[in-house]
């Protein structure tokens, strides 16, 4: 009975659902107001996100004539169900490092391309144009960014010499934390990138473009579908940077000031991922694919080659 | 139902369709963005489809060629939603008055529930307007 009932607490509640939905729409709103700031402007109160989801859960739901009302309400779930469940893996891992299984941060990167998954089929299935566009520049941004991504994280597993969560924690406490060598700042920087890619944030927010293509593979949803999308984007917020931290950082750590020093880094990260999105103009698809199978896939490569050779 | 009705007056997002005006009413609303008056502390949002909106906000004195156009939009909002004709055009055709290709005023295809006159409206016109609308939910 316990068995069966640890693991759905961890999946709804504790890492899971409840509290990364929480932390993730308190990371939106520090997006909103340092936006707001850096535009000299005032900016929402903190509970604007969780008023909008809420708005959001009480509007009606359309689904427009003649579309596959199945694929077009499943979408949403299913990258819900994606973040949640790397969310729930990372922190239990976090908490409590034995409990790492042999291929961890294979399910991790795979799990994390479910949201982008998520909108493509929804995008697809909302048989708009501009909703078929969004869905096929976020399926090239995909195939743009995973390359240098997955990339930058096996750096760090060449780096240390094992796939195990467990031994990339213990690697960083003993030797140091992965920024002070010369490939992990490399690989840092060039997830970095991704990440900004990975939530569609400005210079990579080209599949929902709202100027041109209206929000893209959103433009016919409305109501709870919609307020499942801007969930996921706000726990992909959240679940994103604690990925880095815990590959790139050092991990989370929760005995005395080391808390305080976790929500730090997480913080920083937080705030360096809002102000590439603000000082940024957006790409055009074909300049983002050149920009990160060009360069960024070199420097990726080029951090590789200094973990291989032991730096 | 009263948290759902306070969520709405807490988070408007507003859509804006311009029916023939002449666009400035139109930028006088991009004004409201600005951080002179910033109503996103408000939690108003410009969004840039008609499905994600709470408030269809018509601008202009109705054209013929607008007329389907705008009985689709008010169709594709989620309801409860809100239409407010912003700028004398909207409220009443102004000059436009008897023109020949003009059908407006607004309220003659869909139901108001706010008019805000003005040529164009200042932009603390529009946000005690917005605020009205709200009243009424």
């Amino acid at each position: 009975m316990e068995r069966a009932f640890y693991p759905l607490v961890y999946f709804l509640i504790f890492p899971g659902f409840l509290f990364t939905s929480i932390i993730g729409l308190l990371a939106s709103w520090v997006d909103r107001k340092v936006t707001a700031r850096v535009q000299w402007r005032v900016g929402p109160p903190w509970y604007q996100p969780f008023v909008d989801i809420l708005k959001l859960m009480g509007k009606e739901t359309i689904v427009p004539a003649g579309h596959k009302a199945s694929f077009f309400l499943l979408a949403p779930l299913l990258g819900l169900i994606g973040v949640t469940l790397v969310s729930t893996i990372l922190w239990v891992l976090n908490l409590n490092p034995g409990s790492s299984f042999v291929g961890d941060l294979v399910v991790i990167l795979y799990l994390f391309t479910l949201p982008s998954l998520a909108v493509i089929i929804g995008g697809a299935a909302s048989k708009n144009p501009l909703g078929a566009l969004g869905a096929s520049r976020e399926m090239k941004l995909v195939l743009g960014y995973e390359l240098p991504f997955l990339i930058a994280i096996f750096t760090v597993v060449v780096k240390i010499g094992s796939i195990l969560f467990q031994d990339i924690l213990g690697f960083q406490q003993i030797n140091g934390i992965m920024l002070r060598h010369p490939s992990g700042i490399i690989a840092f920087v060039v997830a970095i990138i991704c990440t900004q890619a990975k939530l569609t944030m400005v210079p990579f927010d080209i599949p929902e473009a709202e100027q041109e293509i209206l929000s893209g593979p959103f433009v016919e949803y409305s109501g709870a579908p919609l307020a499942v999308y801007k969930l996921t984007r706000a726990m992909m917020l959240f679940t994103l940077p604690v990925f880095l931290i815990t590959v790139f950082w050092g991990g989370l750590q929760f005995s005395g000031w080391d808390l305080l020093w976790t929500v730090l880094k997480y913080v920083a990260l937080l705030v360096i991922i809002i102000l590439i999105k603000n000082t940024n103009p957006r790409l055009r698809i074909d300049q983002a694919m050149r920009f990160l199978w060009g360069p960024v896939t070199v420097l990726a490569i080029l951090g590789m080659v200094l973990a291989v050779v032991g730096l | 139902m009263a948290l759902k009705n306070w969520a709405l007056k807490k988070s408007p997002w507003i859509f804006h369709l311009c029916t023939g005006s002449c666009n400035n009413c139109d930028i006088e609303l991009l004004e409201c963005l600005t951080p002179r008056y910033d109503v996103e502390r408000f939690g108003i949002l410009l969004v840039g489809s008609v499905r994600h909106a709470d408030a269809l906000i018509v601008t202009g004195a109705l054209t013929r060629q607008c007329v389907p156009r705008l009985k689709e939009l008010y169709d594709q909002m989620p309801k409860p939603g809100l239409v407010i004709a912003l700028g004398q055009c909207a409220c009443s055709c102004s000059i436009f008055k008897g023109s020949y290709n003009i059908v407006g005023p607004i309220d003659k295809i869909v139901p108001v529930d706010v008019y805000i006159p003005g040529c164009p409206p200042k932009p603390e016109a529009m946000i005690s307007g917005i605020v009205k609308a709200l009243g009424k939910l």
